[in-house]
């Protein structure tokens, strides 16, 4: 019941950009749809495809959101020197171009990497990684770093005063998992599962690279060969659609799942010192693992690529000044969608969903449909930046709502009524109250919108443009043209310049302290 | 209100006059062929300085993509040339009506006849697996001998890579009927497969796998540029299908004149010399000088396998049925 | 005088009838077991609660209509009456200028606000560098600029040691002695009704009783309350 006096929070705004959205994404396939002679229904082979995309997709959100728990737990209560250097590091798995990231997995897991070389050294049989096993593998080396970042956002939400009572109280680890950890948790495991769900449920090139062949196809590659090789674009509406309908189910589960914040008292207070002894081995031990398996790989892309970064060519270097370009723009427009969706959804479900319909979309949809729909109007090739731009910023908005929505809802819950009682209208309420509490989730937000939108190879392959190339379409490039070694130097500024854009980005925005 | 229309509208007309001095010759390609260290950068400057015109090279991806480009602009196709399609890809370019014939009857070097009116070649190479000579000092000669080995192989997918349908075609044309049998019995040794050809020669270089399908002249490319000739292509009895990509005009450009312009450019020495070491194929009409050093050591296929365009078209898809059931078992 | 009339809140199958006044200037605790809807009536005077029907009235003026902040009173809630992430200084600032664009006068205003809570010099502090002690005080200073005619106190003090609450009740009185202020304060506690509240107001059973002098009815509690107070 809303009371009559509660100060609206515009909607205007959010209603404009939920219907871009709505456009973006649907208005896509629409375009696909509409050039269609029709469509067929689905044959055995996509029914495989999509029992095997859901499947994938719902074990890998599953061992990537269980994994992050004790990670995220152990990073939450521990502080030690690195801490927040680590945690930064961590997150790249997650915005780093596939290519480079599978070449970096490959390194360590693969047939003549080091786990294998270790295991060589001390007589075991080798393994394999190429499998589900190996999807698995990479999408939770994707995924890991995420939901051990949203995780540890809902740990830090919980009042240090809850911390200090289980502490008197003399809780041990299982009074306070339950008394403390798993309401928390119920509140941000869902949010975690959903979003890596629907991450893998669009997964192409590293499903089809680690999973061994034709027994790992997803609809995504289903729709890849509709569009390109059938050119039926009944069959990849068709599939579009399918994909989308599975996708957005699980976004309706999701948000039906979430439950609202609870309301808690807390001053910012410092946390009680966490508990020491077994529970101490066990976070070390946690961090230490996830730390390897996330960081290793990284550390044989840099071996790999550092020694050839000083020699790239001229257009390497170019392609990187577009692409801070592009992701200079694309921030500063995921700011303001993200801004519009979070007010109006202070009491409301719709401006979410709306914000998370890009992980819903296939990107080669996306990309085919923007391209039918603005050919006629202008030249294409001239748009592709602001396009990439966009979709860049669409794309990255899931994620920032994830971040960003709960503190808002947090705040809101909490001061709320301070606020209506004081009289604060919508901008002191924006500055007083909502902005302090959103800053850090801000800042990790949109460092992850710079990052993401610097690592995208782009929808915008049909826009046909020459010399608008970005740093990671210059690296496809070069490693099209048997320039390993170039590829790896640029991999390696990639993944340095990725890092960087969230960094600055994080700090700009969230302030200096911004962590977790 | 006077200014801005009168600077617009003088704007417009430099634009225009522009235009009209430098005529614009639009080329729609592949990614590789524009790229830094494709072809396009020295066959731009060369034409333009013989055509007094402004030679456009725009990319959209890979020929599948580039054909489905088409496909979706249709008649309004804003490109005069379309360069980079291959045999597998023509018969539907070919039927789609959007291209002109060419009209040009240059003597070709291509190890099989060619008289198609609308599409010309602009160079050829065969596929084959590649394999480094010190970690596999003997390769298999024939595909059973590779399904009775213990190396592993990565190939492409041929639902959304070329070289991944080349092989699709190369199994075909060698065994016809018995190619479901041959893919069962090649399932063990591949070790996965990938989108494209960069995953898979990139999981080859890293050591992943024994072998990779990809192109006879592939060695090439680490022998003349990279001093390293570990890196060889291993024959088959069977023979070796061919990779021929083309280019055409489209019946919808407005310069019919500059684009058979271009098209006789291309099977011309300046274009062709520019090929064996930027596109690292064979070019079509071989060059006065010959071929650069090093491509004689290369394997040359005594056997050149082909499906004509239609044929290929008409058996793509129960070829992919069959690849898929065999190797999804 | 404050009046509710024919005043009914409705919540999710929860439901409080009140029709009651209150003089003005009066100190009224508000009494009842857990759960009988003391903080809803108090929320629902403020604003922050909506009524099913009924009107509210002060100094014959309806006031239900009014949004919460241009209501006649200052409210103090269990907890987060202060915003964490502002001085303490801006946070009793907020009671006079919501944006903090504040006058010198206004300051000077503030300052005095915090000496009189016994806080000078705390301003420039963050509420969690504060103890809880001087946390309720910094409320307090806020419901003293505000000089609203009514305070509604939802148990704010309830976290205190019995000194330190009796101290802030004192100061409460003291409060709204000087603005001849209106208090409605609910409290678990019949001795902090004794100690400053001459009237008490009675929740139980869905509906709220006119009020009644406190010793009187701690002295011959009525069943409901019997039961409660045990």
């Amino acid at each position: 019941m809303r009371s009559p006096s509660e100060p609206a929070m515009p909607r205007g705004p959010a209603a404009l950009v939920a219907a871009g959205l709505v456009a973006l994404n649907f208005g896509a396939l629409a375009a696909v749809a509409g050039r269609a002679d029709g469509a067929g229904g689905l044959s055995a082979a996509d029914w495989s495809a999509l029992r095997f995309t859901v499947m994938q997709a719902a074990l890998s959100a599953l061992l990537s959101v269980a994994l992050a728990i004790p990670v995220a737990r152990a990073l939450a209560r521990r502080r030690f020197p690195g801490r927040g250097a680590l945690i930064v590091l961590m997150g790249a798995p997650f915005i780093l171009p596939v290519l480079v990231a599978v070449s970096g997995l490959l390194a360590v897991f693969g047939r003549n990497g080091w786990v294998n070389d270790a295991l060589g050294l001390v007589g075991l049989p080798t393994v394999s990684i190429y499998g589900l096993h190996g999807i698995l593998l990479a999408h939770v080396f994707f995924n890991l770093p995420l939901s051990v970042r949203l995780i540890l956002q809902g740990w830090a939400r919980v009042p240090s005063e809850h911390l200090r009572l289980s502490a008197t109280l003399g809780f041990d680890a299982s009074a306070r998992f339950r008394h403390i950890e798993a309401p928390m948790l119920a509140r941000v495991v869902p949010g975690a599962l959903g979003v890596v769900f629907l991450i893998c449920l669009t997964s192409f090139a590293v499903a089809l690279t680690l999973g061994g062949g034709p027994r790992a196809t997803t609809l995504e590659l289903a729709i890849y060969q509709a569009f390109r090789f059938e050119f039926d674009l009944g069959r990849a509406a068709l599939l579009a659609g399918v994909q989308a309908a599975v996708g957005l189910a699980a976004l309706v589960l999701l948000t039906r799942a979430t439950l609202p914040e609870m309301r808690a008292t807390g001053h910012d207070r410092p946390a009680p010192p966490p508990p020491g002894g077994l529970e101490l081995v066990l976070d070390a031990g946690a961090i230490a693992l996830a730390a390897g398996f996330l960081l290793v790989p990284l550390v044989a892309v840099l071996a790999r690529g550092l020694p050839h970064l000083w020699g790239l060519p001229a257009p390497v270097w170019a392609a990187l000044g577009r692409s801070l370009l592009v992701a200079g723009a694309s921030v500063l427009l995921l700011a303001a969608m993200a801004l519009a969706l979070t007010l109006a959804a202070l009491t409301r479900r719709w401006p979410e969903i709306a914000g998370s319909l890009a992980l819903v979309s296939s990107p080669l949809v996306i990309g085919t449909g923007l391209f039918i729909v603005i050919h006629p109007l202008a030249d294409p090739a001239a748009l592709a930046l602001p396009i990439t731009a966009l979709v860049n910023a669409a794309m990255a908005l899931p994620f920032a709502l994830r971040a960003i929505l709960p503190a808002a809802r947090r705040a809101q819950a909490d001061y709320g009524r301070l606020a209506q009682v004081l009289g604060l209208d919508r901008r002191a309420q924006w500055r007083l109250v909502l902005w302090p509490r959103l800053r850090r989730p801000a800042g990790f937000a949109l460092g992850l919108g710079a990052a993401l939108s610097l690592g995208d190879l782009g929808v915008i392959v049909l826009f046909a443009q020459t010399g608008g190339e970005t740093l990671p379409m210059q690296l496809q490039r070069l490693m099209g043209a048997y320039r390993t070694d170039d590829a790896a130097g640029a991999a390696v500024l990639l993944l340095a310049v990725a890092l960087a854009g969230f960094v600055v980005v994080e700090r700009l925005v969230g302030g200096r302290d911004a962590d977790a | 209100m006077k200014v801005p229309f009168l600077a617009a509208g003088l704007l417009g007309a430099s634009t225009l006059a522009a235009l009209a001095q430098t005529p614009q010759l639009r080329v729609l390609t592949y990614d590789s062929f524009v790229s830094d260290w494709g072809p396009g950068p020295a066959v731009e400057a060369a034409f333009e300085a013989q055509c007094g015109c402004d030679l456009v090279f725009e990319s959209a991806g890979d020929g599948a993509a580039m054909l489905a480009r088409l496909m979706l602009t249709g008649e309004r196709a804003d490109f005069d040339l379309v360069l980079g399609l291959d045999t597998n890809l023509t018969a539907s370019a070919a039927g789609s009506g959007l291209f002109a014939p060419h009209g040009l009857t240059p003597v070709l070097d291509l190890p099989v006849a060619w008289d198609d009116p609308l599409f010309l070649p602009f160079d050829w190479g065969w596929f084959a697996f590649v394999y480094d000579r010190t970690r596999t000092p003997t390769p298999p000669a024939s595909f059973r001998e590779l399904a009775d080995s213990d190396l592993s192989v990565v190939i492409e997918d041929p639902r959304s890579s070329t070289p991944g349908l080349g092989l699709l075609m190369w199994v075909k044309a060698a065994y016809g009927d018995e190619a479901p049998a041959i893919w069962q019995a090649l399932a063990p040794r591949i070790l996965t497969v990938t989108p494209g050809w960069s995953e898979a020669y990139g999981l080859f270089l890293d050591g992943e796998a024994d072998m990779v399908l990809s192109y006879t002249t592939s060695p090439a490319y680490h022998l003349i540029a990279e001093q390293d000739d570990t890196k060889a292509a291993a024959a088959f009895a069977e023979g070796h299908y061919l990779q021929v990509e083309v280019a055409g005009m489209l019946a919808s450009s407005t310069q019919p004149d500059l684009a058979r312009q271009f098209l006789a450019f291309m099977v011309s020495d300046a274009f062709q010399s520019v090929i064996p070491t930027t596109n690292w194929m064979y070019p079509a009409v071989t060059p006065a000088e010959g071929l650069p050093a090093g491509y004689e050591t290369l394997l040359r296929p005594e056997v050149s396998l082909l499906f004509s365009a239609d044929e290929a078209a008409a058996i793509r898809e129960s070829a992919l049925t069959e690849w898929r059931d065999a190797l999804a078992q | 005088m404050l009046t509710l009339d024919g005043v009914v809140i409705a919540q999710d199958g929860f439901r409080l009838s009140a029709d009651l006044s209150v003089e003005a200037g009066a100190r009224v605790a508000v009494i009842g077991p857990s759960g009988a809807g003391k903080s809803t009536l108090l929320g629902a005077l403020a604003g922050v609660v909506p009524l099913a029907s009924g009107q509210i009235r002060w100094q014959g003026a309806r006031i239900d209509t009014l949004p919460p902040a241009r209501r006649p009173l200052s409210i103090l809630f269990q907890d987060n009456n202060l915003l964490p992430h502002l001085s303490v200084f801006d946070n009793v600032a907020l009671g006079i200028d919501p944006g903090l664009r504040l006058t010198s006068e206004q300051r000077a205003a503030v300052t005095t606000a915090l000496a009189e809570t016994g806080l000078e010099g705390l301003g420039g502090r963050k509420p969690a560098t504060l103890s809880g002690g001087q946390i309720s005080r910094a409320a307090l200073a806020r419901v003293l600029l505000r000089a609203r005619p009514l305070i509604l106190l939802d148990e704010p003090f309830a976290a205190l040691g019995p000194a330190l609450k009796n101290a802030m009740l004192d100061l409460v009185a003291q409060i709204a002695r000087r603005h001849g202020a209106t208090v409605l304060m609910i409290s678990h506690d019949p001795a902090d009704a004794l100690r400053i509240c001459p009237q008490t107001i009675l929740v139980a059973d869905g509906r709220a009783e006119a009020p009644a002098d406190t010793a009187a009815l701690l002295r011959d509690p009525p069943p409901a309350l019997a039961a409660y107070l045990g």
